[in-house]
Formats: C-alpha cells, structure tokens, sequence
C-alpha cells in the first residue's frame, strides 16, 4: 500500500467522517431512520477501510482483539444492564418507564438510546471481530489474552 | 404501557421479586454470557456458568411450584401487554421442560469441567462456557416464551450456539467441523421454514402472540394460509426435533461433539424441540384442528414407528458408544411422537414423562461417554473392551442408563414405557403395545452390545485406563442415580406431566 | 382450485410469485451444489426470500412510513404501512448474518483440515477414516490445531 498515495490520504480524511456520520446514525436513531444495527456496522466499516488500506497490524494496533472481545460483552451488558435497572425499581424487564418514573415518555427516550447504544456497541464489536476473523487466519488471540 | 404526557407519577404497582422470576430465568444466564467474557479471566468463567446455571434451576423449581396446580403465569416484556407486546407465559408444561433443561445444564456443567480439559484447548474454555449458557439461554427461552417469533429468535440463539460448540469437538476428531457445518444448513433451512410458517400465521391473523392466534385460528380453521402455515411449521420444527426422515444431521453431531456438548443437547435440544412441537400442534393450532388434517394418522405414527424400529436397528449396529446413543435418541423420539400420535390425555402425558425420563438418561449416557473419552481417548468398542473392570464406577452408571434407555422395571424408563403402553390400551390400540414392547427389545439388544463390550470382553492391548476423575464421577452417578429414583418415585414426574397435559390440552374441548 | 387461477389472480401476488421463485432457487442451491460456499448463498437467496414474503405483507396500498409528526396531530385519514414485520425481518436478517458468517468460519476451518471444500471430496476423506476406524488403525483423523 506504499503507493497508492491518494487512497491512503483518502482513506485518512474518510475514516473520521464515517465515524461522525457512525454517531449521527447512532444518536439520531429515534427521529429518523438509523439506530444501534446502521451505526454499528458503518462504525465497523471505518475500521475495516483502515484495515484494508493500512495493512491489518495498523488496525491491530488501535483496536486490538483482545478489545473486541470486551466491547462485544460490553454492549451485550449495556443493553441487559439497562433492563435489569428497571427491575431493581419494580418495573419489568426493558420497562423504560422505570428510568423516570415521573415522566414515562422521557424515560423511554433514555431508555431506548441506552438499549440501542449497546446495540451500536456490539454490532460494532461483531462485525470488526468478524473482520479479524477472516482477514487473519493466524490465531490472534494469543493464549495469554485471556 | 401507560404513556400519560403529565408530570404526575404515574401510577404503578411495583413489581416484587418472585413476579420477576419468568425474566430471570432467561436473563441471568444471558447475563452471565458476556459478563463472563467482559471479565476474561479464565478462572472465572466455570463457576460464573456454574452459578448461572444453578440459579436458573432454582428458578425453575420455583416457577413448576406456582404453575403445577395448574395456574398460569403471564409476563410481560417492557410492561407491553399482550397480544401487542412479548409475553412470557408459564404453566405447567414449560415450567417442567423449564426443570429438566436447567437441571440437565447444572449437572453437565458440574461435569464439565473436568471432562473439557481432556477436550478442548484451555484458551477457548471461557468463551465456550459463554456459548454454552448463551444455549442455555436460547433453550430456555423457546420454551418459556409466549410469543411465536421470540421462539424464533430464541431458536436460533441456542443453534447459533449449538453450532460454535459441536465444532470445538475438532480438536478430537475433525469430522465435527463437517458435523456441524451439515447441522448448521439443516438448521437453518428448519429455522428458515419456522418462520415462513410463522409469516403466514401473521398474514392470516395479525397476531403472533399464541393465546391470541389460538384464538383466530380456531375461527378459519379451513384456511389454505393456516394449513400452509401448520406444514411449515411442523417440517421446520422436525428438522430442530429429528424426526424420523430428517434426523440425518444428529447421529454425527452427537458423535464428535465434545462430550459435555453431547450430553447437554441429547438432553435437552430435541426435547425443547418437541416441546415446542407439542405447543404448537395443542395450543396454537388445537387438537380440533390436528384432527380436520389428519395428520396424526398420516405423518406421525407412521414416522414414530418407523424411528422406533430403523432408528434401533441401526444403533444396534454402530461400533461407536456415542453414535449408538445418537441413533437410540432418534428411536426415542419415536415413542414420544407414537404418545402424541395416541391423541389422548394418556398419550400426551406419556410424551411428556417421556422427554423428561429420556433427558436425564441420555444426558447421563452421554456423560459416561465422555468419562471414557477421557480415560481412553475414544469411544469405539474396540477401545472400550473390559473397561468394566478399570472403570468400574462409569460403567455401572452406563448400565444404569442402558436399563433406563430399554425400560427395565425400577428405572426411569421404565415409567415412561409403561404410561405409553397404557394410552395405547386406552385406545384400544393392542398392536402398537405390541409394537412398542417388540422395540424394547431391539433395544435391548444395543444396551446388550455395550454391555458385553465392557463387561464380558478382554481388554484390547495397549489400552490402558484409569477411572476417571471424581469431578467427573459425581455427576454421572447422579445423574445415573436420578434415573433409578425416578423410577420409583414416579408421583413427581408422573403428576408434574399430567398437570402438563392437561395444560397442554386446557384450551380445547375435544380432549379430556 | 384451478378456476381461481385469473390473470388478476396471478399478477396481485406477484410477491409471492417471487417469494416461490427465489425461496425454490435457494433450497435447489443448497440441495444440489456440492461446493460448501455454494451451498451457503443457497441458504442466504433461500433466507432472503422470506425476507421478502414478510416485508411484502407488511405493505398497505397508498400508505406511507409508519412515523408520526412531531406534533403528535395524527391525521386519521392517513394510511400507514405496517412496520412489523419490518421489525421483525431486521432480528431474522441480523440472524442470517450470523449464520453466514458461522458457515464462512466453519469452511475456513474445515478447509483448513481437509485441504478442500467440495461435498464429495470431504465425504471421501471421511470414509477414508471410518474404514481406518473399523480396521483396528490408529486414529488418524486426530486434531491437530
């Protein structure tokens, strides 16, 4: 990839604008289309151009698999955590109105950004995961990562 | 969900504890999953599994003393009410199949931990007892849920997972890796057909929850969509279930799964499978409804007789202990689907002890299996000859469970046959008594063969075993040991199956 | 049943026509392709087709994006689409997702065994190894990862 100058620059300038519009899908899923599946995957994308761009060791270094692995459980345990918070006040499982009692509306507000933010986490894990599954077919996990 | 714009509290009645029991039986050990993960330590992740899996059991045994008078408990996802929302419905035909899938998994995890080192690279173990309780997860999930496309997503929960843990048996012997490959595309193709049935149940109905299309079927009984549906849905199911013609995909997957995988599924996926089967045939489609189609007459006798007969007959002739089992699964299933087929009150409660009673057996053969995976390295009969005498306390529980597995008075088995045999005379039916007796004794004929492998033959030179470790050991003879307690105690079992036929049948009035 | 069998008949379910052709493509792909890559976009066209059978029952003639104004001033004469089984189809197409990725990482693996990924040639190696099982050999199928 030492060559291919204007794909690198490109890749560059590309990389942080598809994480913004990863956000913007992410944050704005309740208005408009998008939501935690959308923004996850173009999330995963800017990874994976950087990867195919910048060999996947570049990749490896910002994101390492070890990190992949937390971040898939971890968005998995945003989203359950958000249902068991509600449970712990009474309400059923996923019931957003427990986040605000007072105001059932707004707790779903909050609650369905939070679930879907966890969504967004995982299918971002998943799908990098998924990348480095295929790209590498080296054992990237070595035995001391876990 | 009240959904008022105003600043006043809204009122609420705060939910306790034991009303929360339904989700919690599914979420703690979908929590556990990633918790587990998350915490990467490997150290940690058996007993997390360990305690999840045990949690959920109580749970389960919790749940069967609320619903076993009878009652039913209705919970609902997100406070939606139903039919809109998901509903999680209890009575007392899941919350056994609840009890047998959670108490198989806490057994098998015990079990697990010694017989997986032998087995599986140590890197991979805390992402397997992830996988695992993540097809905990899914099992228990189909099975309490109320909602038809949440059994849906649940199903493919545990496949998904089902799969990833057949394939890390290629560390054994990399036939799994094709094992698994040929269930995934059965499983999804039995899937995929699910929910092309559940598609058409929607598009006839407008509802997916199963009280409510019940209700609606019944109305348009003679629909072309709703027969349509019943066809998708019972293939697709079947496939899941292994009856007779498409059970292709199990005998290998049973095989070179690791053998915790094996014991676990053997004891509880087909049965969840069945489960869902017997859900879908009694209460969303009615008994009336099975009738109009024939389909009892025309598809499931003959099929249970013929797995009941070839199914034997070729375990009968494996030269491998685990792929026999698997092969006797299938001509297991058979008696539950002839108990089905005998339309009764008796028949069903049979089906019922039937999945129970096979559950625990199977899950302690296979269990055994893996003892001698572990001692020996393999499970053909040319390596297990006269391991009776070096493994003296495995290969008792074996014969335990190969009595239970034939229905030797004093086992499990025993009481399963014997409520079957009673529904066929209740019918009047004395030829398929006959039958069911002539299979016995094709069974008895395979438990012979094991038997005589391990008791009655010199040990083959060069293989040396050693009993394998009490880890192991005391689940095992547990859960040998249940086999023979439920055979006596069979008010238990006996009364939590009638209590679920009678669930089972509880919406209709055609049956009694 | 033939009599219904009109011009109209045939041309308002087109969907369906579809969901058959596509849904029959794929099972034909999975049954009778020996290539295990092959037999994996069988089972995708065969998934997607429901894909389609769902998304198209939820389509209301004349309506539009099931999404209210901000106002919350619902006009009743407004005719919506039924989102359902939009949603529904997105949890059953995350989960063909992952099947197809499982079955990717299963050939990889299984190639990685077997050297090949053709049905026949695999079936083969394993007849190989059973006929070594039954004459007494060593175990030569043994895992070496």
């Amino acid at each position: 990839m030492r060559h291919h100058l204007i794909l690198r620059v490109i890749t560059k300038l590309l990389v942080g604008t598809i994480f913004l519009f990863a956000l913007y899908v992410q944050f704005h899923g309740d208005y408009s289309p998008g939501g935690g599946f959308q923004a996850g995957v173009i999330m995963a994308v800017g990874f994976i151009i950087y990867g195919i761009v910048f060999t996947l060791e570049k990749v490896k270094a910002v994101f390492p698999p070890w990190l992949v692995h937390k971040v898939v459980a971890l968005g998995v345990l945003i989203y359950a955590g958000t249902g068991i918070y509600s449970l712990f006040y009474g309400y059923g499982y996923l019931d957003y109105a427990a986040i605000d009692p007072h105001h059932p509306v707004h707790g779903q507000h909050l609650g369905i950004l939070i679930v879907e933010l966890g969504v967004g986490v995982t299918v971002t894990g998943v799908m990098v995961a998924v990348y480095y599954a295929f790209a590498a077919r080296a054992p990237s996990l070595s035995d001391e990562d876990w | 969900m009240a959904s008022a714009t105003s600043s006043e509290p809204v009122h609420h009645i705060a939910l306790t504890l034991s009303d929360q029991l339904p989700a919690l039986q599914v979420l703690i050990p979908f929590v556990a999953a990633p918790l587990m993960v998350f915490i990467g330590v490997r150290s940690l992740a058996w007993p997390i599994a360990f305690l999840a899996s045990l949690a959920s059991l109580v749970i389960s045994v919790l749940l069967l003393q609320r619903v076993i008078g009878g009652s039913e408990i209705s919970y609902h996802m997100g406070g939606w009410a139903p039919p809109l929302g998901i509903e999680y419905r209890v009575d007392a035909a899941n919350a056994f199949v609840l009890l047998l899938i959670s108490a198989i998994s806490s057994v098998v995890l015990a079990y697990a931990r010694g017989s997986l080192k032998a087995e599986v690279p140590e890197k991979n173990h805390t992402l397997f007892y992830a996988l695992y309780l993540l097809c905990l997860t899914g099992l228990l999930g189909v099975v309490i849920t109320g909602d038809a496309f949440n059994v849906f997503v649940f199903l493919e929960i545990s496949s998904l997972s089902t799969y990833v843990l057949i394939a890390q048996g290629s560390y054994r012997d990399k036939r799994a890796l094709t094992a698994s490959y040929n269930y995934l595309i059965m499983g999804t193709i039995g899937a995929t057909f699910f929910v092309i049935g559940i598609g058409f149940l929607y598009m006839a109905t407008g509802t997916l929850n199963m009280a409510d299309l019940a209700e609606r079927i019944s109305e348009q009984r003679d629909s072309r969509t709703i027969r349509a549906a019943f066809a998708f849905i019972v293939v697709g199911i079947g496939l899941k279930a292994a009856i007779y013609p498409l059970h292709l995909w199990l005998p290998n997957a049973y095989t070179y799964a690791p053998s915790p995988v094996s014991a676990f599924l053997a004891g509880t996926a087909t049965k969840m499978a069945i489960y869902v089967l017997l859900r879908f045939m009694f209460t969303v489609f009615q008994p009336e409804f099975l009738a109009d189609i024939k389909i009892l007459e025309a598809v499931i006798i003959p099929f249970a007789l013929i797995a009941m007969f070839a199914a034997s007959i070729s375990a009968f002739y494996q030269r491998d202990i685990k792929r026999m089992l698997a092969h006797s699964s299938v001509a297991q299933l058979g008696y539950m689907l002839l108990g089905i087929g005998f339309f009764s009150h008796t028949g069903l409660t049979a089906t019922i002890i039937h999945l129970f009673n096979h559950g625990i057996t199977k899950a302690a053969l296979f269990m055994g299996a893996g003892c001698f995976v572990f001692a020996v390295g393999a499970t053909s009969y040319e390596k297990l000859k006269g391991l009776g005498k070096t493994m003296p306390w495995t290969s008792a529980a074996m014969v335990i469970g190969g009595m239970s597995l034939v229905g030797i008075p004093g086992t499990a088995g025993f009481v399963s046959k014997w409520v079957l045999v009673q529904a066929a005379f209740e019918n009047g039916w004395w030829g398929f008594a006959f039958l069911i007796v002539l299979s016995s004794i094709i069974a008895v004929a395979y438990v012979w063969r094991m038997i005589e492998t391990l008791y009655l033959s010199a040990p083959t030179e060069g293989v040396t075993a050693k009993e394998a470790p009490l880890s192991m050991l005391i689940p095992l003879c547990l859960m040998a040991l249940s086999t023979i307690y439920f055979g006596f105690a069979t008010d238990i079992t006996l009364s939590a199956s009638k209590a679920a036929a009678s669930g089972l049948l509880s919406g209709s009035s055609g049956l009694h | 049943m033939f009599e219904e069998m009109t011009v109209e008949f045939i041309l308002g379910h087109l969907n369906y026509w579809f969901f058959i052709l596509l849904m029959m493509t794929g099972l034909y792909v999975v049954i009778a392709k020996g290539n295990l890559v092959k037999k994996i976009v069988g089972l995708n066209i065969f998934q997607t087709s429901v894909f389609m059978l769902y998304i198209s029952t939820g389509k209301v003639e004349g309506g539009t994006a099931p999404i209210f104004p901000m106002d919350m001033k619902i006009d009743p004469e407004m005719i919506y689409s039924n989102p359902l089984p939009h949603v529904l189809i997105l949890t059953a197409i995350v989960v063909g997702i992952a099947t197809t990725s499982l079955g990717l990482a299963l050939i990889i693996r299984i190639r990685e065994e077997y050297h090949t990924i053709e049905e026949h040639e695999i079936a083969e190696q394993e007849t190989k190894i059973s006929l070594a099982e039954l004459n007494g050999d060593q175990l030569i199928s043994g895992g070496n990862s």
